[in-house]
């Protein structure tokens, strides 16, 4: 599901991970030179968000192989937590122009999102999937939907099926000069803050005792479970952090977009779901590349006058990717599958 | 507590032995009884203070439209293992195919009666022109593929402005009749119940005997074990797109009558929502099961557009304090989910799941002639 996978994949590949790298930077250079300089940061800062949604599904689908069609709408209802958090506990109305204030808002922002949200993912879990462990497939896919179903109209319930504002913490004004275009430092944040986050968890996934029970299970349930590791505290582990990260999506999309609503879920989440498979579904760097990879598409799309068609073009693209190249960008364990 | 259910079958056993026989002169005597007995049935209280009749007849009738759209993509999930996440697609295809031949937006009227068989035709081409390519992926990823085209044809759809008139999309749409005879129209309900009773039945006694054909048992091998059932020399391919061109035909077939019953197509009608309701209902009826699935998008329709929003003058009539100040209206979507997950949790193979699968889910039973 993660790093350990890239590597057993491009050992049968040998140059597969040496062009990767070159890849993505000649792809990165072509997009700064035909989009310019603001459509290249809005697309990386939309692909910021998707790739942060799209590791939650990627997670779930690796250990337990469920495409959680609910994660879309935990990803909702972080934007209203953070919402929630920001204008009605911290009482914020608008921009903080206080640094030290500002720092701490975002800090504490984040944290109580995150950690918010990472109950309710875990609690989804434990009430939604984990009785169906050993039920058909389809099982659990439909108390997926139930589930994404409850979430959407709960919030439509408490906040009005009306777009919600949020407020935006770090001023709009604050730029930096990038060879003769303004660059917010809103975006910078945003994008900073998300790649960190996506670092961390390349890391807990790689380094840690529970990350790597995390990769054991997603290959082998019960050969895992043999070794002595906890499989539902795993899983439940899995949705923790996949909830977490789509919480920590949620706030920076209101930091971004400065409103929310309660019908976001269900685009949003298909098109980070559609990042996970481009990537290679199961495997984390594979999600964070294909959600930039979207947003670039899309961004790009609008950027020429067919933003109506942007959506067409993910789908088709999805469509053709999966025919030539089921295992995605990166590959996944599941490829064989395929 | 058997005994007693013994003893009230015993009576109808010969009956029983005869449909058994004659499924599809059973299927043809049930529908009709059926079809006779729900109208009867709204007249008679609490049924006749919901709605008057037209009403309920009305909504029957979209309840059987959803009933078939699941039978169909029963037929390609339930029957050949392929998970279709995109269903809606070829419903939209076949309303717009009769949507673009009969009304005043295209200038063109054609009448309904070819244009259902067109809309069928419709299907087929385009569940095939989709399945081609992506049939030899396997489960998920053929969901996901699925997924993907459900989505591109209602943006599709909407953005082609040209062809469909966009988010507004086309009205006006033109009612069958026959000519002479009948004409369809909005307010008299009862005609296009007819028709929808016809067709139910003939679709049903189509799936059914395709069921017990060669190519059925080829659908079962395929789903129970592709590996297998490849070694064994089905052209697994081949079978498999002839379930996508059936599923994808049937939704174009009640996309058709669709269109006819409301008189307009839109984008929105189409989106993902209406796969995911058809898959709840196969999965809630009883995969594999196509009685079982019937009834159950018949029930999960009529409880999430007419249960659901009776509910409240269902509370004030028992009068308990607390539960008057709610409102149920605001919460029937919850509730709609609850029943779904609380449905899995609690039974995970469906209210009336097929016999096989009854079997898979039981616990192995050891009884007086050994291993059963």
């Amino acid at each position: 599901m993660a790093a350990a996978d890239v590597t057993s994949s491009s050992s049968s590949r040998p140059f597969a991970n040496a062009r990767l790298p070159f890849g993505i930077f000649a792809f990165l250079g072509l997009a700064l030179f035909v989009l310019g300089i603001d459509q290249f940061v809005n697309a990386l800062t939309l692909g910021a968000i998707y790739a942060l949604v799209a590791l939650g599904y990627t997670m779930v689908y690796g250990i337990i192989e469920l495409i959680n069609f609910a994660h879309g709408d935990v990803f909702m209802v972080g934007s209203f937590v953070a919402m929630f958090i920001s204008s009605s506990l911290l009482g914020n109305e608008g921009a903080i122009t206080n640094i030290p204030l500002l720092a701490g808002s975002v800090l504490v922002l984040f944290a109580l999102t995150i950690g918010v949200m990472a109950i309710v993912g875990a609690l989804i879990e434990r009430l939604a999937y984990r009785p169906l462990r050993r039920a058909p497939r389809l099982a659990p896919l439909i108390t997926a939907i139930g589930v994404s179903f409850i979430l959407q109209n709960v919030i439509q319930f408490f906040f009005g099926p009306t777009i919600v504002t949020v407020p935006q913490l770090v001023p709009i004004e604050w730029s930096i000069e990038v060879s003769g275009s303004r660059v917010p430092l809103l975006n910078i944040f945003v994008i900073a803050a998300s790649v960190a986050l996506m670092f961390a968890l390349q890391l807990f996934i790689s380094r840690t005792r529970t990350g790597r029970a995390m990769r054991t299970t997603s290959m082998d349930r019960d050969a895992s479970s043999l070794m002595g590791v906890d499989i539902n505290r795993t899983i439940m582990i899995t949705f923790l952090i996949g909830s977490g990260l789509a919480g920590a999506a949620g706030v920076v999309h209101g930091l971004y977009y400065g409103n929310t609503s309660f019908n976001l879920g269900f685009q949003s989440g298909l098109k980070a779901f559609t990042a996970a498979v481009l990537g290679g579904i199961g495997n984390t760097a594979g999600a964070a590349l294909g959600g930039f990879l979207i947003a670039f598409i899309e961004v790009g799309a609008s950027a020429f006058g067919y933003g109506r068609w942007g959506g067409a073009v993910v789908f088709s693209l999805l469509v053709i990717f999966l025919v030539f190249r089921p295992t995605g960008l990166l590959g996944s364990h599941s490829g064989d599958r395929a | 507590m058997s005994r007693i259910v013994d003893a009230v079958n015993a009576p109808f056993a010969p009956v029983r032995a005869y449909f058994r026989k004659h499924r599809s002169l059973g299927i043809f005597v049930g529908v009709v009884l059926l079809s006779v007995a729900l109208p009867l049935l709204t007249r008679v209280p609490p049924f006749d203070g919901i709605q008057s009749t037209n009403a309920w007849v009305n909504a029957f009738t979209t309840a059987a439209i959803y009933a078939m759209l699941a039978m169909g993509l029963n037929v390609v999930i339930g029957f050949a293992g392929l998970l279709d996440l995109g269903y809606a697609a070829f419903f939209a295809l076949g309303g717009y195919t009769y949507a673009l031949a009969a009304s005043p937006f295209s200038g063109i009227h054609l009448p309904f009666w070819p244009m259902l068989l067109a809309g069928g035709i419709v299907g087929a081409i385009f569940g095939v022109l989709l399945g081609a390519p992506t049939l030899r992926l396997r489960g998920d990823y053929l969901a996901i593929v699925t997924l993907g085209f459900g989505e591109i044809v209602p943006i599709t759809l909407m953005n082609a402005d040209k062809f469909t008139d966009g988010v507004n999309g086309i009205g006006g749409i033109d009612k069958p009749n026959i000519p002479g005879i009948l004409q369809f129209t909005l307010i008299n309900p009862w005609p296009m119940y007819g028709l929808v009773v016809v067709l139910f039945t003939l679709i049903m006694i189509m799936i059914y005997r395709l069921e017990d054909s060669r190519l059925g048992r080829t659908w079962d091998a395929i789903r129970e074990d592709e590996l297998a059932a490849e070694s064994s020399g089905v052209n697994t391919v081949i079978a498999k797109l002839q379930a996508f061109a059936v599923g994808a035909s049937i939704a174009g077939i009640v996309g058709v009558v669709n269109a006819a019953k409301i008189t307009i197509v839109t984008p929105d009608q189409f989106r993902f929502a209406v796969s995911i309701s058809a898959l709840a209902a196969v999965v809630l009826g009883g995969m594999g099961n196509t009685i079982g699935v019937a009834t159950g998008a018949f029930i999960i329709y009529l409880f999430q557009s007419i249960l659901l929003k009776q509910l409240n003058t269902l509370v004030e009539n028992f009068n308990i304090p607390i539960l008057n100040q709610i409102d149920f209206l605001e919460f029937q979507y919850v509730l709609y989910g609850i029943v779904l997950v609380l449905m899995m949790l609690k039974r995970p193979q469906g209210i009336f799941p097929a016999r096989r699968r009854m079997r898979e889910f039981a616990p192995l039973k050891i009884g007086k002639g050994g291993l059963k």
